[in-house]
């Protein structure tokens, strides 16, 4: 009206624009009910969605090799599987170090486990391996140790690598003492030591809380002392303990030494298979596709990716048969819900009241108890094979066998999942105006015609918004098939379930995990673009 | 126009009951006859039973006692699909995912005919109602007029002979409605078939009809064309009902043959025609249409009584002068006069004298 005359923006009445007063007006508004839902939000968030994102991470996430052995990872890099050579002695060089490292901070077995799903007996190498690493380095510990008994002193590795302010003021300190600073130009002069030194130094302080300034240091130190005395290194050294060191270069020469495959290979001959090597490279990425691939029953090999020996395939069947019996069961709720809800759509206001009240019975008594209800039915000795026996339609040798199997689960999640299926039937069925079947009947159609024709087709949108509720209930359903399923009437839930809880391999199960989200979210997604998802009420 | 007196009597409700709950008569004792090719509308207010006969008509309704006949024969046990009558509804009740065609062709395959004399029969029925462009549209993509007249297409398409129509222009708008009143008078005079029409409006019934039954608490009150039941309602019920109507309490003092003297409540003295009053001392109501009362003297008739009216409003509604007066203590007395250059307007608080002709002046039952 007159606003409309004006130019540029719609003015309120105190001349502020039209649209930043209503949305100062609006602002509180949305403010209040933000302030009404934050605790739920919240709880939400904290317990719930928060929870699930970081589970679904450990589908792809594969730090673990990379943490363990970042050296060996980087050495790796020039290696390849192809070439079909072991790797050359820096990576083994490297393992050694990496291997060291996490042995002493016993995290090398996790690495074991984790690398174990792909290959077999990986663990038991590296649990084996983690406890020699510290053989090999004594070699040179202890031709250190006979050359001057200064090289196996913690007090004086500590002057001769840590920086003099450090010392005076850790020597004497309670444990664990001050964070442990290297001496100027340390990490120059002696790298490889420096570096070993450092990886001591903060493993004594931070994980066994000693004093640096006591402790004797690790074998590996000495090992890379040689390493770096052999390189040559260590010259014009003129601070604490210059006169050690010099004499120590001098001598080296003469030390006896090992490779450090050889060393390994001492260790356990399978330090020279290949399939180990090309594993540990295979996973060495951050981010691996390994886990998703295992719930395809397929492999990240070192050859590439593999498919599964048959004997190990069991996922995709799985998903089959969650698929399959999904289907299965969201069939006979159709079958058996609509009668009833066509029933109660037409039925007078007080039965039908009545008959809902029946329908939603089952969802005030728990699951468990219709699940644990069925087991007492279908059992061989239970009630309904003891009912066919009495009535001599089988005898007593040949009772049914409903439990167990695929059909226990088929019969008790077609009951518990029934008013799924029977309230949208039901909240579409009862919108459809009772004038559409008398119009059709007046025009001459009979009862069957005029229910095939014109009430079915109406009644369509509620079989589609009930079948996709069951089938995604369905699909992701636990308790009811671990009851009553037995071996062959499992989900691909209780397979993750299996490894969350039993096998716990987290990332294989968060793999499936994901698996079965993405299915449920692209039919949610495709019943959306279908139906419309408004559809979708419970009564 | 056709009458039941000289027609056979094309649909007879003969003595008809109906109960819902075995305690109270939706429909008392109702007998009824219509003519071939007649247009009858069922006209009263809602829980008059109107649309129960129209459903036991259609046969979604059973009647408790007595007989329907359709064309002679008794239709009591022949299902709804069987009795070939076309139907409109009040909601139209085009089947929402068909499109205007299958809604039109689906009577027609119900019935078995080939899709050739289907498709020429659903053109035809199509544009008898001008919709022949809309063959291919959902009854969601059209307006409220278009879906009526494909609701009256489809349900004339398999050329019935009875045509039932619930309410039809309940929702539509005041010019709509008109226009599809005209409509469908046209269409069913011309096609010559028997037409139910139950409504409620009885500006609608007076207008579309041969003949309106007025229906009250489950019987007919007045059966006759609409020219008689406006200006001579047989009892107060279908006076106040069909039209606007004036009303004074009031005793008989006299009854002299076709005229009878009134004394109203306050004293004063009017003359009437007793319709269903006939002993003096009775009490009656009498109903005086607004458009009959005078208060130019020159027209009333020699030795008419009069009475004193004060004007309280005055009302200009362009093709006519609407008038509230206050007579014999009735402060909603209406009269209307045509806006004619001579019209004399009247002013609030002028003091007039009224009177009508003893014949518009009836005496009805109290």
């Amino acid at each position: 009206m007159s606003d409309a005359t004006q130019d540029g923006p719609v003015l309120a009445a105190d001349g502020r624009p039209l649209k930043a007063s209503l949305r100062s007006a609006l602002r509180r508004q949305k403010m209040r009910a933000l302030l009404l839902i934050a605790p739920l939000l919240i709880f939400v968030l904290i317990t719930f969605i928060a929870p699930i994102a970081d589970m679904l991470f450990r589908s792809v996430e594969n730090g673990i090799v990379s943490d363990t052995l970042p050296r060996t990872v980087v050495a790796l890099d020039d290696w390849d599987y192809g070439s079909g050579e072991v790797p050359d002695e820096p990576v083994f060089e490297a393992l050694f170090v990496d291997m060291y490292d996490a042995s002493e901070r016993k995290i090398h077995t996790r690495l074991g486990s984790r690398l174990n799903y792909e290959v077999t007996g990986v663990s038991s190498l590296f649990r084996q391996a983690g406890r020699e690493m510290e053989d090999i380095g004594e070699i040179y510990e202890d031709q250190f140790d006979a050359l001057d008994e200064n090289w196996t002193q913690g007090e004086f590795w500590a002057q001769f690598m840590g920086d003099p302010d450090w010392y005076s003021e850790a020597a004497g300190a309670e444990d664990p003492g001050p964070t442990f600073v290297m001496k100027e130009g340390m990490d120059e002069l002696l790298p490889l030591t420096a570096e070993a030194y450092q990886m001591f130094a903060t493993f004594a302080q931070e994980e066994d809380e000693d004093n640096v300034a006591t402790e004797d240091p690790w074998a590996l130190v000495h090992a890379r002392l040689y390493q770096d005395l052999t390189a040559g290194a260590g010259e014009g050294y003129d601070g604490f303990g210059a006169e050690e060191l010099a004499a120590a270069r001098e001598a080296v020469g003469d030390f006896e030494s090992t490779t450090y495959k050889e060393a390994f290979l001492n260790v356990d001959e399978d330090w020279a298979d290949l399939e180990i090597w090309g594993t540990i490279k295979a996973y060495s990425p951050n981010y691996t596709p390994g886990y998703f691939l295992k719930a395809v029953d397929a492999q990240l090999t070192p050859h590439g990716v593999e498919a599964q020996p048959d004997d190990q395939a069991v996922y995709v069947k799985l998903f089959g048969r969650t698929v399959w019996m999904s289907l299965t069961i969201t069939f006979m709720t159709i079958l058996l819900g609509y009668p009833v809800a066509f029933l109660l759509a037409q039925l007078p206001m007080r039965q039908s009241s009545m008959l809902m009240i029946l329908v939603l019975l089952p969802f005030w008594t728990s699951l468990l108890v219709r699940t644990s209800a069925w087991k007492v039915l279908l059992q061989q000795q239970g009630v309904i094979n003891d009912l066919l026996v009495w009535a001599g339609i089988i005898n007593d040798a040949g009772r049914l066998v409903m439990i167990n199997n695929q059909l226990g689960t088929i019969i008790a999640m077609t009951h518990i999942l029934l008013p799924f299926m029977i309230l949208p039937l039901y909240s579409v069925m009862a919108t459809i105006p009772p004038t559409y079947v008398r119009a059709a009947k007046s025009l001459g159609a009979t009862n069957v015609t005029a229910f095939r024709r014109v009430y079915f087709p109406q009644s369509v949108p509620g079989i589609g918004a009930g079948s996709i509720l069951v089938f995604i209930l369905a699909i992701g359903y636990y308790i009811t098939p671990a009851l009553v399923g037995g071996t062959d009437g499992i989900f691909i839930s209780n397979r993750i379930a299996y490894h969350i809880s039993s096998s716990l391999n987290w990332g294989l199960a968060a793999a499936l995990g994901s698996i079965l989200l993405a299915a449920v979210l692209i039919l949610y997604w495709a019943y959306d673009r279908i139906v419309g998802i408004d559809n979708v009420k419970l009564g | 126009m056709t009458n039941a007196d000289t027609n056979d009597g094309f649909v007879v409700f003969d003595r008809v009951q109906k109960s819902y709950d075995g305690e109270i008569l939706v429909v008392k004792d109702l007998n009824l006859s219509i003519g071939k090719g007649e247009f009858l509308t069922m006209l009263g207010p809602s829980g008059s039973g109107k649309t129960t006969c129209l459903m036991m008509l259609a046969g979604f309704e059973t009647a408790t006692h007595g007989d329907i006949l359709l064309g002679g024969q008794p239709i009591n046990n022949i299902p709804p699909h069987k009795r070939g009558i076309g139907m409109v509804f009040q909601n139209y009740a085009l089947f929402p995912h068909m499109t205007v065609g299958e809604n039109l062709s689906f009577p027609l395959e119900v019935r078995k005919l080939n899709k050739s004399d289907r498709e020429a029969k659903v053109k035809r029925a199509l544009d008898m109602v001008q919709m022949g462009d809309f063959i291919n549209r959902r009854p969601a993509q059209m307006s409220g007029g278009q879906q009526q007249r494909i609701a009256l297409a489809r349900a004339l398409v398999f050329e019935p002979e009875l045509v039932l129509m619930d309410e039809p222009l309940g929702a539509l708008d005041k010019q709509l409605r008109e226009h599809m009143q005209f409509e469908i008078t046209r269409l069913a005079h011309n096609l010559g078939i028997t037409t139910v029409y139950v409504t409620h409006d009885q500006t609608e019934a007076l207008t579309m009809s041969d003949r309106v039954a007025v229906f009250d608490d489950g019987r007919i009150q007045q059966l006759d064309p609409p020219d008689v039941l406006y200006e001579e309602p047989k009892n107060s019920f279908v006076a106040q009902f069909i039209g606007e109507n004036n009303t004074l309490q009031g005793v008989v003092k006299e009854v002299k043959g076709e005229t009878c003297i009134i004394e109203l409540d306050d004293g004063e003295i009017i003359d009437a025609k007793p319709v269903n009053v006939s002993e003096v001392g009775q009490r009656t109501q009498v109903s005086i249409r607004p458009e009959r009362v005078e208060y130019n003297k020159e027209r009333l008739q020699e030795g008419a009584h009069t009475l004193k009216a004060e004007v309280l409003e005055f009302i200009y509604m362009g093709d006519i002068f609407r008038t509230r007066l206050k007579v014999a203590g009735n402060e909603d007395f209406i009269i209307k006069t045509r806006n004619a250059p001579d019209q004399e307007k009247l002013k609030p608080g002028q003091m007039i004298e009224i009177g009508w002709m003893p014949e518009d002046c009836r005496a009805l039952d109290a």
